[in-house]
């Protein structure tokens, strides 16, 4: 397959604040026009590779290449690559001065005729809503303005890369959702390199086409969406992505691209059917997310591959949707609409039936990432 | 009591008729105050920009000792101007002693380190944030410096006219290096010394009026300044 040329190629980039190693032995090659997402923890080091990236920090040892060509350690052509590119953060900070004169800035630095910027920044205050705000004291605004001036303020530049940091992370969600629909209409009209950082999983799998997630200092896996939301490499990939079932367990059978999985350490433990190549015999981690587990009463004759009785030890509601946690020889959490929490009756010490289905079982062999 | 009075209601007459003698001395104070304040701002600016982004050895040491010069006694600067200008001092051959350019030296050596070293916190006032932001939107050094130096402007205006102000109201350099020389380096202040040892109050009092007068302009647009830090 013959990949467009790499616009940002990063090579065993180490990176370390006085004895803490925050980023450690990075390799990663990002395509012009991609829009890559960073997704992991708070903590896990997205903000530093930004940083580097935008060239705003030497990394301590490691290599960066920007279209191709190795990033000097100072001087002019140093700044020449940053003015190619710009960072979001995620608190937008903005100067002491108007909303036109924040957005004018990056222009006016790079030596454009005024007239030039005052018609790139009106057209760009048009396309993020904001064009009757031009004289407006950039400090009045609110965090969902001033994050669009923000963003308007990087893109009058028509940076080739574009980096954002947690763009949405302080803002309600009508701001985030319009700021989303930004940053997909300007990735697909410039065909901007984007490389964001987010902790928002489905933000990531919305936005972009390939997914990095970053834990502790380590890129433990790259694909897209799909691959990562669906096979996460790992027990932590698994846990960060939302698959909050994950259960211990080693394959006792094998058959026509099912597995089955004992739980538990008893002879005699529950067993569950996923669909998965893993060898008999290999220890392993069953994951199942909460949305593909449904209940029904005690009663209830089921159909799905994996189906066990169990009773339920907790329910919380969150936002339209309750947890409800599940003691049946192991624990599962589910996600169930709050209509059916109260339809079934769910609460403390009730029976009920939990199922789900082979394929929504993901199998991981345990430590496999170590 | 009376006297004072009196003394008191001449001097608002001879500052409502402007005064020929009120008005030359008021005009000197201000044009060689505000000479001396204009040069010393033109080397704070830069070079308190410079040392607020350069990380050396002994910064910290350096900001201490500039801060130290803030309560230097007017004196010790007179004395220390006068040395150096003096016919035998290294800078004798200037001549310009007892001179108000003499007077400018020693007020720009009482007042840079005020600005100086008001103007450096003024400017790590300013959120590193921003400055990287600058700085990733394509900002050069250069540009960077101008930049922070507008977003603490309120906080650097209100360095340049605490030093202004010192300028205005000392009374040692003036004395020891312009040497109150009537209509030549004669300043308010040592008018005022002046007049008061001669007896003639309504001449200081009308000299103290414009002077407490200032300083009340200088306080206000302060205090304005200091309200205007952004949030």
């Amino acid at each position: 397959m013959s990949r467009p040329p790499s616009m940002i190629r990063i090579t065993a980039l180490t990176h370390r604040y006085g004895d803490r190693e925050v980023l450690k032995g990075l390799d990663l090659s990002i395509s012009r026009g991609e829009t890559f997402a960073l997704i992991g923890p708070t903590g896990a080091g997205k903000t530093t590779l930004l940083r580097i990236i935008d060239l705003l920090e030497m990394p301590s040892s490691g290599e960066i290449c920007f279209d191709d060509r190795p990033v000097p350690g100072s001087g002019k052509q140093r700044l020449q690559m940053r003015r190619r590119m710009s960072l979001i953060h995620q608190k937008p900070q903005l100067f002491d001065s108007s909303v036109y004169d924040n957005v004018a800035c990056g222009l006016r630095w790079r030596g454009n005729k005024e007239t030039e910027t005052v018609r790139k920044v009106g057209s760009i205050l048009e396309t993020v809503g904001l064009d009757r705000y031009e004289g407006r004291d950039a400090r009045t605004l609110s965090g969902g303005e001033a994050q669009r001036v923000a963003l308007a303020r990087a893109l009058v530049l028509e940076p080739e890369v574009l980096l954002l940091d947690e763009p949405t992370a302080n803002l309600d969600p009508v701001s985030t959702s319009r700021i989303e629909r930004l940053i997909r209409s300007i990735a697909r009209q410039r065909s901007t390199t984007m490389i964001m950082a987010t902790h928002d999983m489905s933000q990531g799998q919305y936005l972009a086409d390939r997914i990095g997630v970053l834990i502790d200092g380590r890129l433990v896996q790259t694909g897209n969406s799909t691959e990562v939301f669906r096979s996460p490499r790992s027990e932590e990939v698994a846990g960060f992505v939302g698959m909050e079932n994950i259960i211990e367990g080693k394959v006792v059978a094998s058959a026509e691209g099912i597995a089955t999985v004992k739980t538990g350490s008893d002879p005699d433990g529950t067993t569950i059917q996923a669909v998965s190549d893993q060898p008999v015999g290999r220890e392993v981690h069953a994951c199942v997310r909460p949305e593909d587990i449904t209940l029904a009463p005690a009663t209830h004759r089921s159909s799905a591959r994996n189906s066990f009785r169990g009773t339920v030890t907790g329910v919380a509601s969150s936002g339209p949707l309750s947890r409800v946690e599940v003691d049946c020889g192991f624990a599962l959490v589910a996600l169930v609409t709050r209509l059916s929490t109260e339809e079934l009756g769910l609460e403390e010490g009730a029976a009920v039936v939990a199922d789900f289905k082979a394929t929504a079982v993901h199998v991981i062999e345990r430590s496999a990432h170590r | 009591m009376t006297e004072i009075w009196q003394g008191l209601i001449r001097a608002v007459q001879l500052l409502v008729s402007f005064d020929a003698e009120v008005v030359e001395i008021a005009a000197r104070t201000l044009r060689i105050a505000g000479t001396s304040s204009l040069l010393a701002a033109i080397i704070s600016l830069p070079l308190g920009t410079l040392i607020h982004f350069r990380q050396f050895r002994g910064k910290g040491a350096l900001i201490n000792i500039v801060q130290t010069l803030y309560f230097l006694p007017t004196v010790i600067v007179g004395l220390f101007v006068f040395v150096l200008l003096s016919r035998a001092g290294p800078l004798g051959e200037l001549g310009i002693l007892f001179t108000p350019q003499a007077m400018v030296v020693g007020q720009m050596v009482l007042i840079t380190p005020i600005m100086l070293g008001m103007t450096i916190s003024a400017l790590s006032g300013v959120r590193k944030e921003l400055l990287e932001t600058a700085t990733s939107l394509g900002a050069s050094g250069s540009q960077l410096g101008l930049l922070v130096l507008r977003e603490a402007r309120y906080a650097v205006l209100a360095a340049l006219l605490l030093g202004f102000g010192r300028a205005l109201s000392e009374l040692g350099v003036a004395m020891m290096v312009g040497g109150n020389i009537d209509g030549y380096t004669r300043m308010m202040t040592g008018a005022i010394w002046l007049a008061t040892q001669r007896g003639d109050l309504e001449l200081a009092l009308a000299l103290g009026i414009i002077l407490l007068f200032l300083a009340l302009v200088i306080s206000i647009v302060l205090n304005r300044l200091q309200q205007r830090r952004p949030q």
